[in-house]
């Protein structure tokens, strides 16, 4: 009895008062707000990789191109209606494991590790993972009574252990921990009780050590260098040395785009990559940051909307796993640039140079698009 | 039955989805407050620490070494130059593996193991972003090994620097003296700031003497660099300024003169104008290569150097200390007129000995016949010994030692380059002194006859024996002896000169006593039985002179001396003092030769070359 008000009182506004605008982004099944963000969120990206990367049109140009297949992949993802998703989420699943079982193969080898498989264009199968786990999760507990009992809560563990632990032995653990944490969080969304959650903390507690013995050693480095980077000034806490140097110096109004000495002068290392952050933070300073982690918060903040007016449990489940994973790659780049956390090889999103990320982010905001778009004629 | 279950668990699925996304909001929210803390921490709390740090990680300050000043002959002649050069330069902080980098510096043939040591204390003492010169004066042999292997030894560089070069070689090397890396030594006298970029000071002589004139004023740039030291812009730039050339007085005619005469010789010749202590010739034999020495030597080259028997790294002319022999009978001979213990007409009659009285012991004229009656021009012309012995016993050895230091002998001379030995003029009081044994402590008379003809205790360098002569040619006026004219400003070529300095001069205003012994030093020369009469030969000038042979040690009494039984090393060294021309003298001169036997012989020929040489083309 609750559903039909709670319906109502989400709705915005009624669709008499609705423009031209309003009317072609409704037919294209898209959503202003997010869009909104994700636009400015791009601008941001353009104007500082253009200046990361020595003010070089072509390079540009390259990323301007991503955007757009990446919005492409938007607009295809946002004409699938949930339903239709809900039932070919096994296939994705399905898809992304097979292809990672081609990687551990005959994968290439980028950057010493075993991630990229050649077909025709290169990319990263784990990438599909980032979408392919929630999506199969989300499917399984559609139908399911919620809270998920003992039983199926060991399918969920099946199912997220099966492609990470192939994406961990690449090895990238940056991606594999992001699996895992939109896996949690869908199962979190999904109701799981509380003495779980606080077994599998103390499980992971007990772990640690565990995994310290299975890391390679240049990530015990990292997690080292992160206690204490000055003991390491020219090798791996190099990083975090110069990209804290290129925050700080920023100060609240920054040195003015195109003029941050750490990034121009090339002190920063990676700085069009993982450390763009830092970019931003010397070049715009404080209030370039904050109007950033704004946009952020827009995305985040419109997708938990989304999920939380979504007509049915899969909807529900993904658009709220979607938005919160979203948000914690955020917040892993960001504390990371800032030394507050062991370096990840974690992208921003949307803001760092590449394309395979992003167009799996992209798509991401298809589905959350198509949630918000089709939710009438699923719910009437 | 199914139908309402499934409704309950809609309802209850609703409420605890919200729950969690309520959750969810407050740790996104909480989380996005973590990052935002730590933005403001990083740009407003730490801003002026890490806006200090990114200043220091592109700014820096690099010294421009100033050009080193030229050095001239009187004549504008260059002596010492720059000339580019390769050298091997080691930033430590960017080696990242220093006893390795070193073991395969010396492995690769380009260090010695002796020369680690030094290097080591200079890397440490220098900062660590300080380019440290590893090896100077690469060969292309050298240059292209080390190409090679280039990229296994990171924080080593090959740079093109101005290397110091001097063009004549041994035959100015020890007026010169050369440059060589700043020690840990140097270091302490020099200051970090002018010498910041500058990788070599002056070691010795002119080069160290007149260090501050020639090394200039060091410039510095500031320049904002990238993360791999490429300087990307310029910030401000305060030019470096040149050295001031040194201009000697030296006269490079007379110099090479000199030096071509003492060619396979161990000696000295000094020559100064009596008219102002300028030093016209300077030269020691044997002699180091300059070139090399300011190249870098290996260890062992500069061992073999430094244990050569000959000692080329000995400056005689400075530092070498000899009994004067005859050549003092000019000055004894002014100091006896002086005193009025012998007139220019007295006669002495010479048997070939001379003995004390009441003692048999018979101390020898070089000619066993004697010289006959003999006065004191005839005296100085044959250098009768016996003359001088009863002259010498009359004065006595204060009076002579007293008189004989105000020609300058017994102290330094003051010249402008430091190291001089003071010689030694002999006294009672300094044998009390100098002797430990109270047998040897008193002063004998015998002591006081052979002082006369400068044997025994008296010890002269060659440039004081050249300043004396010079005085004997000014006739009592002094000078000291000074190798800078002046320096020269290197960009406007405005010169100062330098101005003689006058020293007290010899306490005898008696013209014909000066006239006495001047006429006796021209019969040495040109009298017909002067003892260097064959060098006067067809000069087109008239000169002074005064032969000397110094005993390296006693022979026995009754002892005939044979030059061939002795050692080489163990003959006598030869001495000559001249000055020319006669009436207005230009140029004194001081050779000594070691055991060169016959100072008419090996030793005056040299000085009537550097005269020669150098009055050809003087006025």
């Amino acid at each position: 009895m609750n559903t039909p008000q709670l319906g109502i009182s989400l709705e915005p506004r009624s669709r008499v008062e609705q423009g031209l605008l309003a009317r072609v982004l409704r037919f294209m099944h898209l959503d202003g707000w997010l869009l909104a963000g994700i636009g400015g969120v791009l601008v941001f990206s353009l104007l500082t990789l253009y200046s990361a990367e020595g003010q070089k049109l072509p390079e540009l140009l390259d990323q301007v191109v991503r955007m757009l297949i990446a919005f492409g992949a938007l607009l295809f993802m946002a004409q699938i209606s949930p339903s239709w998703l809900r039932r070919g989420s096994p296939l994705v699943y399905g898809l992304g494991l097979v292809l990672l079982i081609l990687v551990l193969v005959t994968g290439d080898i980028g950057k010493g590790a075993q991630r990229w498989l050649d077909l025709g264009v290169r990319f990263q199968p784990s990438e599909i993972m980032k979408l392919g786990v929630p999506l199969t999760l989300c499917w399984l507990l559609h139908e399911r009574p919620l809270p998920p009992s003992f039983g199926l809560l060991l399918l969920v563990v099946l199912i997220v252990v099966l492609p990470t632990g192939m994406i961990a032995v690449q090895p990238d653990l940056g991606t594999a921990i992001l699996i895992v944490l939109s896996g949690a969080v869908v199962v979190f969304l999904a109701g799981l009780g509380w003495r779980y959650i606080l077994a599998i903390a103390a499980l992971a507690g007990a772990a640690m050590p565990a995994l310290w013995l299975v890391m390679h050693e240049y990530q015990r480095k990292r997690v080292l260098t992160l206690l204490d980077p000055e003991s390491d000034p020219l090798g791996a806490g190099y990083h975090i040395i110069q990209s804290k140097i290129a925050i700080g110096s920023g100060g609240v109004f920054g040195k003015g785009w195109l003029n941050g000495t750490q990034g121009q002068l090339e002190f920063l290392p990676e700085r069009h990559t993982d450390f763009i952050f830092a970019v931003i933070g010397e070049e715009f300073g404080l209030l370039g940051g904050l109007a950033l982690l704004l946009l952020y918060l827009l995305i985040v903040g419109r997708g938990l909307y989304i999920a939380a007016s979504a007509p049915d449990t899969f909807s529900r489940l993904l658009a709220g796993s979607l938005s919160i994973t979203f948000f914690f790659y955020v917040f892993v780049n960001t504390a990371m640039v800032m030394g507050m956390i062991p370096v990840v090889g974690v992208p921003l999103p949307l803001v760092s140079a590449g394309g395979t990320s992003m167009v799996t982010l992209m798509a991401g905001f298809g589905i959350l698009m198509s949630i918000q778009t089709h939710r009438k004629l699923v719910a009437r | 039955m199914a139908g309402t279950l499934r409704i309950k668990d809609h309802w209850r699925e609703q409420q605890l989805f919200t729950g969690r996304m309520v959750i969810a909001v407050i740790l996104v929210l909480g989380l996005t407050g973590l990052v935002v803390a730590r933005l403001v921490q990083l740009q407003v709390g730490k801003f002026e620490y890490y806006s200090a740090q990114s200043s220091g990680n592109r700014i820096r300050v690099q010294p421009i070494p100033p050009i080193r000043g030229l050095i001239l002959d009187r004549n504008g002649r260059v002596l010492a130059e720059n000339t580019p050069s390769y050298q091997l330069e080691m930033t430590p902080e960017q080696v990242p593996d220093m006893p390795d980098t070193l073991r395969r510096l010396v492995e690769g043939g380009i260090l010695e193991e002796g020369d680690l040591p030094e290097l080591r204390e200079i890397i440490t003492s220098r900062r660590s972003f300080d380019t440290v010169v590893v090896a100077e004066r690469l060969t292309d042999e050298e240059l292209a090994a080390f190409a090679v292997r280039r990229p296994h030894f990171p924080g080593l560089e090959i740079r093109a620097r101005l290397g110091r070069s001097y063009p004549y070689g041994t035959a100015a090397a020890h007026l010169l003296g050369y440059v060589g890396g700043i020690s840990a030594d140097d270091k302490k006298s020099l200051d970090p700031a002018e010498y910041a970029g500058t990788t070599h000071v002056g070691k010795i002589s002119v080069e160290r003497s007149f260090e501050a004139s020639l090394h200039g004023t060091s410039g510095h740039e500031d320049v904002v660099v990238n993360v791999h030291g490429r300087k990307m812009q310029v910030l401000d730039r305060i030019r470096s300024l040149p050295g001031r050339d040194v201009i000697l007085t030296i006269d490079m005619d007379a110099q090479l003169a000199a030096d071509q005469a003492l060619q396979g010789k161990r000696g000295a010749a000094v020559a100064i104008d009596p008219r102002n202590g300028e030093v016209l010739a300077f030269v020691s034999t044997p002699a180091y290569d300059p070139n090399a020495i300011s190249a870098g030597l290996s260890r062992r080259a500069y061992l073999a150097l430094q244990e050569d028997i000959d000692r080329p790294m000995f400056n005689r002319a400075l530092r070498g200390q000899y009994p004067p022999g005859s050549t003092i009978k000019p000055m004894v001979a002014l100091a006896a007129l002086h005193y009025g213990v012998t007139t220019p007409e007295r006669r002495v009659g010479c048997r070939g000995f001379f003995s004390l009285p009441g003692s048999r012991h018979r101390y020898r004229d070089w000619k066993p016949e004697g010289h006959g009656s003999v006065n004191l021009y005839s005296a100085i012309e044959q250098s009768c010994d016996v003359y001088f012995y009863s002259i010498a016993r009359e004065l006595g050895i204060e009076r002579m030692g007293s008189f004989l230091q105000t020609f300058g002998l017994g102290a330094i001379t003051g010249v402008d380059v430091g190291g001089e030995q003071t010689g030694l003029v002999p006294s009672p009081e300094w044998k009390k002194k100098a002797f430990r044994k109270s047998g040897e402590q008193p002063w004998y008379p015998g002591e006081t006859v052979i002082a006369g003809i400068g044997q025994g205790y008296l010890l002269v360098t060659p440039l004081q024996l050249a300043h004396a002569t010079a005085t004997i040619a000014a006739r009592g006026q002094r000078f000291q002896p000074m190798l800078l004219k002046g320096s020269r400003d290197s960009a406007t070529g405005t010169i100062e000169y330098e101005a003689p300095t006058p020293l007290p001069p010899v306490p005898e205003q008696e013209v014909y006593r000066w006239d006495a012994i001047i006429e006796g030093m021209h019969g040495v020369m040109h009298g017909p039985r002067g003892t260097a009469r064959a060098v006067g030969l067809n000069a087109p000038y008239q000169m002074a002179g005064k032969s000397g042979t110094a005993q390296v040690f006693t022979i026995g009494q009754n002892e005939k001396y044979n030059a061939k039984d002795v050692a080489e090393r163990r003959r006598d060294h030869a001495l000559f003092i001249a000055f020319a021309p006669l009436e207005a003298p230009r140029i004194a001169v001081a050779v000594i030769i070691e055991n060169g036997e016959s100072g008419s012989k090996a030793a005056a020929p040299i000085a009537r070359a550097v005269m020669d040489a150098y009055l050809k083309n003087s006025t």
